[in-house]
């Protein structure tokens, strides 16, 4: 269902007097929960609810050749899938721009923070390496993927294990897991959007809000250093606009990071 | 139906159902969702509908559509399926239609479609069976009228042995004749409303199986109706939550 004018009319009413429908501040998450191992058959996996927003994140791994550009260190691959069965909007057959950008966006939240510590998964400089595939699927989109999606890409990720690899036979022993997690840096990225409605910028949009929205600005974050960026929407914002979200950033990345700590155990 | 002495490698007796799970409600934004389980095999499944067909030249003006979508997650078996449609999910997608078609009550939702989107969440064989029970529930929970409901099981043949719900390893049965795999389907009045067999079997063997599929489809339907009053009852108490 769209959202229309007139609700989107309501939103910007609302947060011009610093409300939102349903009553939080204009930087603040809704609830978080986090489920680990939902998937058996992954190396790692996890379910990411923001409030009615869901999202399932699988790590699955193998071996190939590295890309030439990086020899001696192990792949990384990122997809997202906006399922059908998570929007009435989302539709079958091959994924269309926002899915596209969705799991871009992703890789480059955790590809640009070096969290996953490529260096260690080369098998043979040149010649071997491991490929790390996360998969993302939309379960319920209530607005904000972007976030969850990226979320869950850490979470799955800290929580995978590597598969034996069989020396001998040159394969892979799928359903053995070594020990040895992936290995990854203790500290985890995360990324943090936020919406522009009307003058006033919000995070974790709904749907209803996100719709409302003119632009977004993705941030994605490693040790207080800010490692991505993507600006969507066609409209701009102001130097000094850009400069007031940077200057509320930390607090609200610490904020967010209180929220989930508890899950990253 | 062989000997006692057969032992499954999860300790199951030969026509006992891995443990099940069904639950209701589970995509707050679909008109109907179920979640459905056999052991580690899970099935989600959202139906969108009845709504307009699109584009014009798909619609009926005699019934309504029905529209299966089964998928697997790329990370739910073990070696990753790169993401997208293939051509076993395509002949999925119509048996799973096939075998739920034959309850629903759409004839006067002419050029209407329903659309019910499966997705594997983690496989461990009958993937298919698992996406049938949850599609049915999630139509029955989407308020589509039906005058019953589907629930599938699947039958194989080990060797000389049958057994109720195969699970991975019995699939790739190779003993002896190996292994024949009879997912099927049944209406909660007995139809058969799907059948599919890859393998070996004698047409005495094959009505032993379908006996025993009926048999064992009925604890099936007992999970899903369970489920189905469960979210029917929170409804009307208000008590909903998602």
């Amino acid at each position: 269902m769209e959202t229309s004018r007139l609700t989107s009319q309501r939103i910007r009413e609302y947060l011009r007097e610093g409300k939102r429908f349903d009553e939080r501040a204009l930087d603040e998450f809704r609830e978080i929960s986090i489920e680990t191992g939902i998937s058996k058959n992954a190396e790692g996996s996890c379910r990411v609810k923001f409030g009615k927003t869901e999202v399932i994140v699988g790590v699955k791994m193998d071996v190939a050749t590295p890309y030439p550009d990086s020899p001696n260190k192990g792949n990384l691959i990122v997809n997202a899938e906006l399922l059908p069965l998570s929007s009435p909007r989302f539709e079958t057959g091959p994924p269309k721009f926002p899915a596209i950008e969705l799991g871009r966006v992703i890789d480059r939240v955790i590809r640009e923070s070096k969290f996953i510590e490529l260096e260690k998964l080369c098998i043979k400089e040149g010649e071997k390496v491991w490929s790390v595939f996360v998969d993302i699927y939309s379960i319920n989109d209530d607005g904000n993927l972007l976030d969850a999606a990226a979320l869950g890409a850490v979470i799955a990720l800290k929580n995978a294990r590597i598969p034996k690899w069989d020396e001998k036979e040159e394969k892979v022993s799928y359903g053995e897991l070594t020990k040895k997690k992936l290995p990854v840096k203790k500290e985890i990225p995360l990324s943090i959007t936020f919406y522009k409605i009307g003058e006033k910028f919000v995070v974790d949009p709904t749907k209803e809000e996100e719709d409302s929205a003119d632009l977004r600005i993705t941030l994605g974050s490693y040790k207080g250093s800010i490692s991505s960026i993507q600006k969507g929407g066609e409209k701009s914002l102001s130097v000094n606009e850009f400069y007031a979200l940077l200057d509320s950033y930390k607090e609200i990345w610490e904020r967010l990071f209180k929220k989930i700590e508890k899950f990253l155990k | 139906m062989k000997s006692k002495s057969f032992e499954r490698i999860d300790k199951r007796k030969f026509d006992e159902i891995r443990p099940m799970k069904a639950k209701v409600g589970v995509v707050p934004n679909a008109d109907g969702s179920a979640l459905f389980q056999f052991g580690e095999t899970v099935a989600i499944a959202a139906v969108y509908g009845p709504k307009k067909m699109h584009p014009q030249h798909l619609q009926n003006p005699e019934k309504g559509t029905l529209r299966c979508n089964y998928s697997m997650m790329s990370f739910s078996v073990a070696e990753r399926i790169r993401p997208g449609p293939t051509r076993r999910s395509t002949e999925i997608s119509k048996i799973i239609q096939w075998a739920l078609e034959p309850v629903l009550l759409i004839e006067k939702y002419s050029n209407t479609v329903i659309d019910v989107h499966i997705n594997i969440l983690q496989a461990n064989a009958s993937t298919r069976c698992a996406a049938i029970n949850a599609a049915a529930m999630a139509l029955a929970h989407a308020g589509i009228p039906m005058k019953d409901i589907v629930s599938s099981v699947s039958i194989g043949k080990l060797d000389k042995q049958l057994v109720v719900d195969i699970n991975k390893y019995e699939e790739d049965w190779e003993d002896g004749e190996g292994a024949t795999d009879i997912p099927m389907s049944f209406t909660g009045s007995g139809e058969i409303t799907h059948i599919q067999l890859d393998g070996k079997i004698s047409i005495e063997e094959l009505k032993e199986a379908i006996e025993l599929g009926r048999k064992a489809v009925k604890k099936i339907y007992e999970v899903q109706k369970k489920a189905l009053k469960e979210v029917i009852n929170c409804e009307n108490g208000n008590e909903q939550t998602n």
